[in-house]
């Protein structure tokens, strides 16, 4: 029997986030893995567990909490990170909350801003990080598509899109000076539904909040907030029973469900197949304006 | 606990693709300004329907509208509001599509001269190129630039799509004139496969169904070349190449060495050599988290485990036993300028070969590119998108193919020591000539001094030709001696001889013409760099 010498799509993937992930640990001294608690977190770091086998990955995971997530996402992260010994740090823009930082009165750009944003350079300031591993990948977003793998991003943590530096082959330009950062992409080339199908194959754990339930809701335009403690009703809103599940995770103001009956991640699958809009539509915050994630990333977003 | 212990195992169909799946392909665009690349590109995702609705929406709403008529699809690929704006290409842009048959990924690089670092860093991982040009102009300058650059970085596969064929009536006189003008340029190309396809990008003619306004085009549509389109080299099938980019040791009993495989194959028991250092070993153990292969190929990351205690680091290379990867300290290379301080000749810079990192000085340059002209110049720097051939001299040796033989290990980029920005890209073409070097010569060291390669020439049967034949030689400075001893061609030598002796002559000059013998002396010693390194293997 002829062996074919072809890997399959998902191993191709896996084989070059692995050697991304290794070239990270091996150019920077103290680099961190920002932890969000989504799918693509997940799967960034069962890949780091594959990529330093059979030793443990050598740099802790750096979750910004907002304080808006749902509860779910905070009782996974606590139980997952403990099961594969991973060390977890959390910071959170205590400054900002304690001065009233919140949705309801600052609006969601202007919070998102303070709490993820700012809380994330600041974050990574305090941790003096040099690196800062991401699970963005180019298929999310325009500007997303125009990202380096190692993304250069200035002491203020900014990102210059006009003034990137050339990434060929796969070799990545990881040096840097002191007080600079390079944000790294191991998940550049994957794709949504890559992503999902990966999560099948290697059988990885994710939030629930993915798998549709019947779930307490309030319909808002084209958006299904979950009723959650701290979310305020608008006047003539009225909590609704709907079959629903989460496409992203983020703060309970921001990130609304959508009407689904997949349960499993198989259908999960099949309905991303016939699905013809995109995952962030559902995040309120990257539609503010035209051209609202490019400025929001220059400023340091991820 | 020791990890070593019983390793569990898996197989590699536990990686391979199942029967019909074919490999991802990867495309680079490149087109002059306006030339509708980025139009083509949107079409390639609207007609496969990689465009999701909420994306195109946005594209509906925004306040931006520069197509001549339906919704502008540029703007689904012009990511920055900056592009939006000015309705150019700044920074290439990855893109996702797939068909029934196959998955594509897409660098789309910018055209105009200002961004040709862009378009290098898009064709270096390519396996096809598609090359716009616009149906009302020529075969302007920037297409000869963009297929050479291509070419260059390995590119084998090249797709003209002559665009905007609606604004010329699609006019097969034109079609046929753009095709004859990229001739001279293609014959300089060697080894590249060529197509041409006549395309509206705007109203979708020839990109995924044939279209009835081109009748008298008989091939097939755009999208059915990139589906049939066979990925430039099987790099499984080169020599074994492991770049090691960490040492993983969690206890005292395991120490393996994890990388990607840039190319070959690996099994466990192979004799390997560590490079630089040259020490042998056998490959005890192919590690992944899934379980330890027997085998692997390339480009799977493994963590390899070596039959020997060996002093292996970040930056060295493992390489099959049997076929050795050069290694030298001084190159000629190919190199693409990317950044607006020139390179100067005498300067020093970083070279980052993947995880190997060394300093080097650029000895001299030994011409630029005239990619207009298609011709070389003298020059003393490089500067932004200037292409030459240099000499560096590396304080540690590089461990390579040249870059025509093996992409994966033949690329470095050049890196400055201060602002830490990447400045250029290099492809190394051979390992200079060193006269500092020390011990017997190899073969190859003394054909690249040389320039040729011996022959012995006999002239029993014409012996009056002999002193035309030696002067016609000397006068292209080739190596020639007249003696009674065939076997100095081993030392690169030209030997002329009258009368038979024992062995075989490469060359028997008959009593033809001078003209004749001087050609078959031509094609019996290799002539010329290039034509050496091309055919090094038949030494």
């Amino acid at each position: 029997m002829s062996q074919s010498f072809v890997l399959s799509h998902l191993r191709a993937l896996e084989a070059e986030s692995i050697h991304i992930l290794r070239e990270t640990a091996s150019q920077f001294c103290n680099p961190v893995l920002l932890y969000s608690i989504g799918k693509d977190s997940s799967v960034l770091v069962h890949l780091a567990r594959k990529a330093f086998y059979p030793g443990k990955f050598p740099f802790p995971l750096l979750h910004i909490d907002t304080t808006y997530e749902y509860p779910e996402m905070i009782e996974f992260r606590d139980r997952f990170t403990n099961e594969i010994g991973a060390e977890l740090r959390v910071y959170t823009n205590q400054d900002a909350i304690n001065a009233g930082a919140n949705p309801y009165n600052l609006g969601t750009a202007k919070c998102c801003h303070l709490l993820r944003t700012s809380a994330l350079v600041a974050g990574l300031r305090e941790g003096n990080y040099d690196a800062a591993i991401g699970g963005g990948r180019r298929d999310e977003e325009k500007s997303r598509a125009k990202e380096r793998v190692f993304s250069f991003r200035d002491r203020a943590g900014r990102w210059e899109p006009r003034n990137q530096r050339p990434e060929l082959w796969n070799f990545y330009n990881g040096a840097v000076n002191p007080g600079e950062s390079i944000r790294v992409f191991p998940l550049s080339n994957w794709t949504e539904i890559d992503v999902w199908r990966y999560i099948e194959l290697e059988n990885i754990p994710v939030v629930p909040l993915y798998f549709a339930k019947p779930r307490e809701v309030i319909v808002r335009g084209q958006t299904l907030i979950p009723l959650q403690s701290n979310v305020k009703l608008l006047s003539g809103e009225q909590p609704e029973m709907i079959c629903c599940r989460m496409r992203t995770l983020g703060c309970t103001p921001c990130s609304g469900a959508i009407r689904s009956e997949a349960g499993t991640t198989r259908s999960i699958i099949e309905e991303i197949i016939s699905f013809r809009r995109s995952e962030r539509e559902n995040r309120l915050i990257d539609h503010d304006q035209e051209g609202s994630m490019e400025l929001k990333k220059r400023e340091g977003y991820f | 606990m020791s990890i070593a212990a019983q390793p569990k195992t898996v197989t590699l169909d536990h990686f391979t693709a199942s029967g019909d799946e074919l490999p991802l392909l990867r495309i680079s665009t490149a087109g002059s300004v306006d030339d509708g690349k980025s139009t083509l590109i949107g079409r390639l995702l609207f007609d496969t329907k990689a465009i999701l609705e909420d994306h195109l929406d946005d594209v509906k709403n925004s306040k931006v509208n520069r197509a001549s008529r339906g919704i502008d699809l540029s703007l689904l690929t012009d990511g920055l509001r900056a592009e939006r704006e000015q309705g150019i290409t700044i920074d290439v842009a990855y893109r996702y599509f797939s068909t029934a048959r196959r998955k594509f990924i897409v660098a789309d690089t910018p055209g105009h001269e200002q961004y040709t670092r862009n378009m290098a860093t898009g064709a270096s991982t390519s396996d096809l190129a598609v090359i716009l040009i616009d149906a009302r102009k020529r075969f302007l300058e920037q297409s000869k630039r963009h297929a050479f650059i291509s070419w260059l970085l390995g590119v084998r596969t090249l797709v003209f799509a002559i665009n905007k064929m609606d604004l010329v009536d699609f006019s097969r006189q034109i079609f046929a004139q753009i095709r004859e003008q990229s001739n001279t340029l293609l014959s300089l190309l060697d080894g590249v496969q060529v197509h041409f396809i006549p395309v509206s990008a705007l109203d979708g003619d020839n990109i995924v169904t044939k279209s009835s306004r081109t009748p008298w085009y008989d091939g097939p549509p755009l999208l059915e070349i990139l589906e049939a389109a066979q990925p430039g080299v099987d790099v499984t099938a080169l020599p074994l190449r492991f770049p090691v980019q960490t040492v993983i040791r969690p206890d005292s009993d395991f120490r393996g060495f994890a990388g990607q495989i840039a190319s070959g194959r690996l099994r466990v028991g192979e004799e390997v050599t560590a490079l630089p250092g040259g020490q042998k070993s056998r490959v005890a153990r192919i590690v992944t988290f899934d379980g330890d292969l027997d085998e692997a190929f390339a480009p799977m990351s493994v963590n390899l485990v070596l039959a020997d205690e060996r002093d292996i680091a970040r930056g060295d290379m493992i390489v099959t036993a049997s076929k050795e990867a050069s290694q030298a300290q001084t190159v000629e290379a190919t190199v693409v300028w990317m950044n607006e301080e020139p390179l100067v000749a005498g300067r020093s810079y970083l070279i980052h070969q993947g995880p190997r990192v060394v300093s080097a000085r650029v000895s001299r340059i030994l011409h630029r590119w005239d990619v207009e002209k298609l011709e070389t110049r003298d020059t003393s720097s490089l500067s932004l998108n200037e292409i030459g051939v240099l000499e560096i001299e590396a304080s540690e040796p590089l461990l390579f193919d040249p870059y025509r033989e093996n992409r994966a290990t033949g690329g470095f980029i050049v890196v400055h020591r201060i602002s830490n920005l990447t400045l250029g890209a290099g492809l190394i073409e051979r390992k200079s000539l060193n006269v500092s070097g020390r011990g017997p010569l190899l073969p190859e060291e003394r054909l690249q001094l040389r320039g040729h390669s011996g022959a012995w020439v006999d002239l029993s049967q014409a012996h009056e030709l002999i002193d035309a034949v030696e002067r016609a030689l000397l006068t292209e400075h080739l190596h020639v001696v007249r003696t009674e001893q065939p076997e100095l061609r081993r030392f690169g030598l030209i030997v002329l001889t009258l009368g038979y002796h024992q062995g075989t002559p490469d060359v028997v000059v008959d009593r033809s013409d001078l003209h004749s013998a001087i050609v078959a002396i031509r094609a019996s010693t290799i002539l010329g760099a290039l034509h050496v390194f091309g055919e090094r293997e038949g030494i």
